[in-house]
């Protein structure tokens, strides 16, 4: 079902006379009233006179996330404070997170490409939503939450965790819309078997599942074991939360609603945009954002678009499911980690060379992350207990950093590759 | 009256075992007694060999994170109920065995037993003063 018709089926003339006009706007009021992007403007030599067109945008200059970080709390802010009627914030696992702040238009726009997110995995006012992603400053509870209620579908706010009581949740208030992380769905799944859940007599008819990256063969795997239609969709806190893009019923790449975040594929390298079908990194201007908007926000992700016309009857550009990233963050059981972290982490600590190898696996649908350290010859002891204590130190200060369990293994000094030239620090065993 | 032991680190995978028992005959180091601690993840050989010094010397040049500790030896008759007699000595004396070991010598009725105390001084005082014969490093190493 398609929730907008006029906005998601709008001709590219008239949607590129759209874009033109919010991208006009937005620049503008940045320029005026931030002084952030009046510096960033300035320097690159761009004034807002001389956006006359959606391309012009390529003029202006990127904003990566350590400048969103390094504008903490609210440097980012283009309106004033008493104007902001939410706030949400990334982790901030790797230092001061990103804010996201809300006007109450801000609001109505999520509600919006939330309710065409959601409508876009048959969800209607019939519907019983499980939204088992977080509630809290994390995006995706509220993000799906104010969705749903526009749709005035009925929400089932249980929030993340707690797998006995969702399926209990899900039996007794009849879900038919669930949302969550991919992994977690497979979860459910597997915990369902083992209570005796026969899924295929359970009213569930749509997941929308995001927040990590997963593959086709979890798809049919999704799909196969709870009976319904899983369809992937795409957001980030720095530009809204979940509601950037989605897939439609055909499950072929995901919608951006580019009425309201403009994507561009760049070459990481260069800068330079590129064209359809090349894959590069995913760029996205919050057209219409008022709270804390972005102008060319680098996001890391590596994907390609294609502009070819959905069998949907929409016509929003359309980007593949994420193909990998450009630095070397992983992402586990849906938190965000980079390498760098945990070497902080064990730089800190008394005894422990910095040498470590990160393995990340895939069992049972969950993911686990290994952390191998080698063992120096100052904190080998020859009393296991004491070895045993030193790995479960590690795995406490790694857990504080991290906000997530890593295991800790003691390896032999010398047998991990040395970071001269490219180390390969990272092992990720998971086939998705 | 302390015995040296080499305790070796070792990763729970193929053949670091026999690595270091390489490394030990290329240097015609012959061992007395071993025994491993393991975990799911990694192990710990313990051993007790004719060459300590030059053991954990070789050993660290081939890579291996070797400590030299020691434990005590104590030589008792090989007899039933002698492993229960050294127990009830150390639990009465509050004395706390971190790990223990033992073999049984060729060419007589006696065995010897290594532990392993938290309090190893007081262990030596303790046995000594029960009458229990300990060994030095020489009488280990010519067995």
């Amino acid at each position: 079902m398609i929730w907008n018709r006029e906005y998601e089926t709008m001709s590219r003339r008239r949607l590129t006379m759209l874009q033109t006009k919010r991208l006009q706007n937005l620049v503008r009021k940045a320029y005026i009233s931030n002084p952030f992007y009046r510096k960033k403007m300035d320097a690159a030599g761009v004034k807002p006179t001389h956006i006359k067109h959606i391309s012009d945008i390529v003029k202006l200059p990127f904003i990566t996330k350590t400048e969103l970080r390094d504008v903490y709390p609210y440097g980012l802010l283009s309106c004033h404070v008493n104007n902001i009627v939410e706030i949400h914030t990334s982790s901030g696992t790797t230092g001061k997170p990103v804010v996201d702040a809300y006007t109450k238009k801000d609001i109505e726009i999520w509600a919006e490409v939330m309710a065409r997110t959601l409508a876009m995995g048959d969800t209607t006012a019939r519907d019983r939503v499980q939204n088992a992603y977080g509630y809290g400053l994390f995006t995706g509870g509220l993000g799906v939450h104010y969705g749903a209620r526009r749709i005035g579908a009925m929400v089932i706010p249980i929030s993340g965790g707690n797998t006995k009581r969702q399926l209990q949740v899900m039996r007794d208030f009849g879900t038919t819309v669930l949302t969550c992380t991919p992994s977690y769905s497979l979860y459910l799944a597997e915990v369902g078997r083992e209570e005796k859940i026969d899924f295929s007599k359970l009213p569930l008819k749509t997941g929308l599942f995001g927040a990590e990256p997963w593959s086709e063969n979890m798809r049919e795997e999704i799909e196969e074991k709870l009976h319904l239609k899983a369809i992937d969709i795409y957001g980030l806190t720095e530009i809204i939360g979940p509601g950037v893009a989605s897939e439609c019923e055909r499950q072929n790449m995901l919608h951006v609603f580019e009425d309201h975040f403009y994507p561009e594929i760049i070459d990481p390298e260069t800068g330079r945009v590129l064209p359809d079908g090349e894959k590069g990194e995913l760029v996205f201007t919050t057209l219409t954002k008022e709270g804390t908007p972005v102008i060319r926000y680098r996001t890391r992700d590596i994907t390609f678009l294609d502009h070819a016309k959905c069998g949907c009857g929409r016509t929003s550009v359309r980007m593949h499911r994420i193909l990998g990233r450009t630095d070397d963050m992983l992402i586990i059981r849906g938190v965000n980690v980079f390498p760098s972290q945990i070497e902080e982490v064990l730089l800190k600590m008394e005894g422990i060379e910095p040498h470590y190898q990160l393995v990340v696996e895939r069992r049972d649908n969950l993911d686990y992350l290994e952390v191998q350290v080698e063992v120096s010859e100052e904190s080998f002891s020859d009393e296991i207990k004491r070895l045993e204590v030193r790995e479960r130190e590690i795995e406490r200060a790694l857990h504080e950093a991290l906000l997530i369990h890593a295991k800790v293994k003691l390896v032999e000094p010398k047998t991990i590759a040395r970071s001269e030239g490219k180390a390969k620090r990272i092992i990720d065993k998971r086939n998705i | 009256m302390n015995i040296q032991q080499i305790s070796v680190f070792l990763e729970n995978k193929p053949g670091r075992l026999a690595n270091v028992a390489m490394v030990l005959r290329d240097n015609k180091i012959n061992i007395r007694a071993l025994t491993i601690a393991d975990t799911s993840d990694f192990g710990i050989l313990r051993m007790i060999v004719n060459k300590p010094e030059l053991a954990t010397d070789v050993l660290k040049k081939a890579g291996f994170t070797v400590k030299l500790n020691t434990v005590i030896a104590v030589e008792i008759d090989d007899r039933e109920g002698i492993f229960y007699d050294i127990m009830n000595l150390c639990d009465k004396n509050g004395l706390n065995i971190e790990y223990t070991y033992s073999f049984v010598e060729q060419h007589s009725n006696k065995a010897i037993l290594f532990l392993r105390f938290e309090n190893g001084d007081k262990a030596i005082e303790i046995f000594t003063k029960n009458g229990y014969t300990l060994l030095h490093n020489e009488a280990v190493r010519k067995m």
